[in-house]
């Protein structure tokens, strides 16, 4: 008698102590959870305003379409931010009322200094992006890959990976590919390899894309 | 649908390298250190640790004097198409990281530098040393380093690295036949640096199946062969001369064998396979 009791008490502690084991594995997911969707992004990337905030939509407005500020050059190569010299040729004296205008003239147009915006689509050095190729050989839009800047009444903030300077919007804002990404599609080597495979029936050589 | 055409048409990227007019002056290399960023060492009399992505190489016909004759040899990589014309180069096919691939629609070998782990199997499997490895991280000049050039990445520490026939030029000047709605790149466009370096035009760059392109009549000369053709690797480098001595140095012959004999016996043997 006294043994089978035995055996019945060591069941049930056995059966509470199984539900304290899931509780705290369920804390600890739910803790991790918290850390790598939450904390750990804000620890990994740094946040950069950049130097000068300007609309994208006003710009949109008065000049037409991307083309007006980022534009081919005659040798195939694509413009990218702005120069100097292009801006000038409408801001070099105050057009508007803006302070970011007042500021932009102040602390570039009159020092003669370039910009130093940072770019959210920056590739790693080892990469070759043809804007042409994409562009102009099979007619994409700006907003595939972009977004929608051109709507944009304000520049957004650039986050930085603080171990590999790049910016993230190569990594992308989401780990799972859900929806439609508000800043435009994630720009890792995977994806570049997924839209070409879709659309070329071939994710490429190495050298397509690399230097 | 003109769009998908532009990536179907097969090319072969290749040159012609004429020994007859080569003077040993070397420009070909200078030109290569500065358009591929390749960096130098302090000692670049040590052969062993130079990097380079085309060597000039120098053989003489073993006589004393007065009848010693000397030839100098350039030699990028040969870019070979492999034994069946399919990619199967030496390098490519033992690399265990896909850090090198075979371009099917250039010829062109790639190198990958932030893929290689630098295990160095492409090294012992190049048959003709067109590969170099980096034993440390370049180093350069603090003023130099504003000249490297933008459209060659630097390689680190660690990674083997290897004339590439200036592909970012093939990519520049396809930018600029995108924009003008060409499918075709125009031969001059493309040019390696160390054949527009070549003070006596020795060497002629372009595709050898087009026949419109200098290098596709050149290349089926009579003069014309390739280095260590016996090995069936097809490169894409074809060498001219009309002296008998060079041509035998190209390759491992015995003694009264005849190079001429030899191309033609393997091309033989290769049609009735």
């Amino acid at each position: 008698m006294s043994t089978q009791s035995d055996n019945q008490t060591a069941s049930a502690v056995n059966r509470s102590s199984g539900w304290v084991i899931f509780v705290f594995f369920l804390i600890g997911l739910i803790a991790s959870m918290i850390t790598g969707w939450t904390a750990f992004p804000k620890l990994l990337y740094s946040t950069k305003e950049q130097p000068i905030d300007f609309s994208h939509k006003v710009h949109i407005e008065q000049l037409g379409d991307c083309r007006a500020c980022h534009f081919f050059r005659d040798d195939g190569s694509f413009s990218g931010a702005p120069s100097l010299d292009e801006c000038k040729d409408c801001h070099m004296y105050p057009m508007t009322g803006n302070p970011n205008e007042q500021k932009f003239i102040e602390e570039y147009i009159e020092k003669d200094k370039e910009v130093p915006w940072l770019n959210y689509a920056e590739q790693p050095p080892c990469v070759f992006f043809s804007h042409a190729a994409h562009v102009k050989g099979s007619d994409m839009q700006c907003e595939t890959c972009h977004g929608d800047m051109g709507h944009s009444d304000s520049l957004r903030e650039y986050q930085e990976n603080r171990i590999t300077g790049y910016s993230r919007d190569i990594w992308g804002y989401s780990m799972l590919p859900i929806g439609e990404a508000e800043h435009g599609p994630r720009q890792k080597m995977n994806d570049c390899a997924a839209c070409h495979l879709k659309k070329t029936g071939s994710k490429g050589d190495c050298f397509q894309c690399h230097k | 649908m003109t769009k998908q055409e532009q990536h179907t048409s097969t090319k072969r990227y290749g040159m012609v390298i004429d020994l007859d007019r080569c003077t040993g002056c070397g420009a070909c290399m200078v030109a290569c250190y500065a358009e591929n960023n390749v960096p130098f060492s302090k000692d670049e009399s040590d052969k062993m640790l130079t990097l380079n992505w085309i060597r000039v190489f120098k053989v003489d016909n073993g006589k004393p004097f007065p009848d010693t004759e000397i030839c100098y040899i350039p030699k990028p990589c040969m870019q070979c198409d492999g034994e069946h014309m399919d990619g199967h180069s030496p390098c490519v096919s033992v690399c265990p990281a896909v850090a090198t691939d075979y371009d099917h629609l250039t010829g062109i070998v790639s190198q990958i530098y932030t893929r290689c782990f630098g295990c160095r199997y492409c090294m012992a499997a190049c048959p003709y040393h067109a590969r170099k490895f980096n034993w440390w991280d370049p180093v350069w000049p603090a003023e130099m380093e504003k000249y490297l050039n933008p459209d060659v990445s630097v390689r680190m520490r660690g990674v083997v690295e290897k004339c590439s026939f200036c592909y970012h030029r093939y990519q520049k000047a396809r930018n600029k036949a995108y924009l003008e709605g060409r499918d075709e790149v125009y031969e001059d466009e493309y040019q390696p640096a160390c054949v527009e370096a070549c003070p006596t035009k020795a060497i002629t760059f372009g595709d050898l199946l087009n026949p419109e392109h200098q290098v596709y009549k050149l290349s089926k000369s009579r003069k014309a062969f390739r280095l260590l053709e016996k090995l069936n690797t097809n490169p894409k480098v074809y060498y001219m001369t009309s002296k008998k001595w060079v041509r035998r140095k190209t390759d491992n012959y015995i003694e009264n064998e005849s190079p001429g004999e030899t191309r033609n016996s393997s091309k033989t043997q290769k049609a009735s396979h």
